[in-house]
């Protein structure tokens, strides 16, 4: 079939179908950049002049640059505390039954499953009664449990490939269990660590409907800020902060691919 | 799994319980996650399902009553269905011919065509919504494009409205449709075609006899992935919509921070967890949830 004439009328509407849904999927990141750089406080596309005005504006703006530190902040901790708890789990796992394994693997997902909008009433709820609401730990605490299912994931993924009877053998040699993970086994999983963390800061540093009930006040994130920017008053601030994110996101999805090459090298 | 059976029967570790020291480690390891998830998904959803049958300090079906008989809150989920349904056939028929063409293309250019499909996925869902509001409006260039061309005379409306909503709803989700067909479909064997080609098979019925069954699983998959998705569908809505458009979701959320009706709030999120859990049992009767939810 690769080898059929590629000019055949069939296939020339089925390569046309197909860039124009590429062009689909690619046109708003490509909109956003220009727009970012406009010199017009109106929302143009392509932009008639061209300047920083908007990038001047954001880092004029402490509202913007504190929700900044605190989203990148939150980010940060959030990383911190999902990867050991989703190593672990993900660790702990490959050595319980599979009935338990299986039961295991559904509550861990769950916070995948549940509408995201239910999820956040319940996490308000909580807060309320704990007085979380708009507290630092609250929201990493809130971002760890979305992030979760990912880390734990990408982890089983990794530990499916390794060989458990490596951990037995550093320990008929003298290794402490302990030590037979850390010298052993982390080691050979640690691309896919790296890389959960990376996903992990992604899903933190995007999450919006959570974030709208308990990051506010002093620690109101860059994603609730923008989301209160786009319904009201729109301003190529925006566009500047999202060219931000997008650069951001690029950035550590190279750093994904790097570690990934790295843990098949 | 030879971890365990090497070390579990070692004597000494649980003295009162027989809980051996390796079931002891494995609960340590687990419990963090598990306390989480549990102390903030499972037990606030069971008593937030407890609230949605609660009216006035009393049981009461009544928030569920108001679904069926207030056409508000009915027209809310009838709403939250259609834009579901439209959005997912949309990235079926979208999606299935980028998916067909990637299985065939060669590993290089798969590679490309797959990095440009995923792109998306890993931007801010803000920062996209942030895009269609520019490119949507009146002035917008896409309308600027067509009345130009001479397609129309007076600009469409795009924004604001359920047109924009399912527009910037497909491109979410056209990624989470084209990666699991894809994933279906890349190890087909095209030789198979040939074969059907051989046995008199014109290039059209092959395609719909031997390819399209066995890429269905992959459709499936993908299909109820996108659909469960867009029945919790926010930020897009929210801000595509204009207020114009309002899903479940969207409804909840008013619910809880104007009126602080919890047990409203709840019911029609139970609804909607009901309608997703019925989706992912139906679909984890094709394929594997974890190929399903699995991030790409």
């Amino acid at each position: 079939m690769a080898s059929a004439a590629p000019l055949n009328p069939n296939r020339f509407w089925l390569y046309c179908v197909a860039a124009a849904v590429i062009f689909f999927l690619i046109l708003p990141i490509a909109v956003v950049v220009p727009v970012s750089f406009s010199d017009s406080k109106y929302l143009q596309f392509p932009p008639e002049a061209y300047s920083t005005r908007w990038y001047e504006s954001y880092w004029n703006s402490s509202d913007w640059l504190r929700a900044t530190r605190v989203s990148l902040t939150v980010a940060f901790c959030t990383v911190l505390l999902t990867v050991p708890l989703g190593t672990a789990a993900a660790y702990a796992m490959t050595s319980v039954s599979p009935r338990a394994a299986r039961f295991l693997q559904i509550v861990l997902l769950l916070p995948m499953i549940v509408p995201g909008m239910l999820v956040a009433i319940g996490i308000f709820y909580i807060y309320i009664r704990f007085k979380l609401v708009n507290s630092l730990i609250g929201i990493v605490v809130a971002h760890t449990v979305l992030a979760l299912p990912f880390a734990v994931m990408t982890v089983q993924a990794a530990l499916q490939s390794f060989d458990f009877r490596q951990e037995q053998a550093a320990m008929s040699l003298g290794a402490t269990r302990f030590g037979a993970f850390f010298r052993v086994t982390l080691p050979q999983i640690k691309a896919a660590v790296i890389s959960s963390g990376l996903f992990v800061f992604i899903i933190s540093l995007d999450e919006v409907v959570i974030s709208l009930f308990i990051a506010g006040g002093e620690n109101t994130v860059l994603t609730r800020r923008m989301f209160v920017a786009l319904r009201d008053a729109v301003d190529p601030t925006v566009a500047a902060i999202s060219t931000l994110l997008i650069g951001t996101t690029l950035l550590l999805l190279v750093a994904l691919a790097v570690t990934r090459r790295g843990q098949r090298g | 799994m030879s971890a365990y059976a090497m070390t579990a029967g070692k004597p000494g570790a649980g003295p009162a319980h027989r809980i051996s020291r390796d079931t002891m480690r494995r609960g340590v390891l687990l419990a963090p996650a598990l306390l989480l998830v549990i102390g903030l998904v499972v037990l606030p959803g069971l008593w937030l399902l407890a609230l949605s049958f609660i009216e006035k300090g009393h049981f009461s079906f009544a928030h569920y009553e108001r679904m069926l008989t207030y056409s508000s809150y009915y027209r809310i989920l009838i709403a939250t269905f259609r834009i579901s349904l439209v959005v997912t056939l949309i990235c079926i028929v979208l999606g299935f011919p980028v998916a067909y063409l990637m299985a065939q293309l060669p590993a290089r250019l798969a590679v490309v065509l797959t990095v440009l499909v995923i792109l998306p996925l890993w931007t801010s869902v803000l920062v996209r919504t942030y895009a269609w509001l520019v490119l949507l409006t009146d002035g917008g260039p896409i309308n600027r494009l067509l009345l130009s061309s001479g397609l129309i005379q007076t600009p469409l409306k795009l924004l604001f409205n359920e047109t924009g909503t399912v527009i910037g709803m497909v491109h979410v989700m056209l990624p989470f449709f084209i990666l699991p067909v894809y994933s279906a479909v890349r190890s087909f064997d095209w030789s198979l075609m040939q074969a059907a080609a051989s046995l008199g098979a014109p290039p059209r019925s092959a395609f719909w006899r031997v390819f399209v069954p066995l890429a269905l699983p992959g459709v499936a998959a993908g299909s109820v992935l996108v659909l469960v998705q867009c029945l919790g569908f926010f930020v897009t809505p929210a801000v595509l919509g204009g207020g114009n458009v309002t899903m479940a979701s969207m409804k909840i959320a008013s619910n809880i921070q104007q009126y602080f009706d919890w047990g409203a709030a709840s019911a029609f999120g139970v609804v909607l967890l009901l309608a997703t859990l019925g989706l992912l049992l139906i679909a984890g009767r094709f394929v594997s949830l974890n190929r399903v939810l699995g991030p790409a």
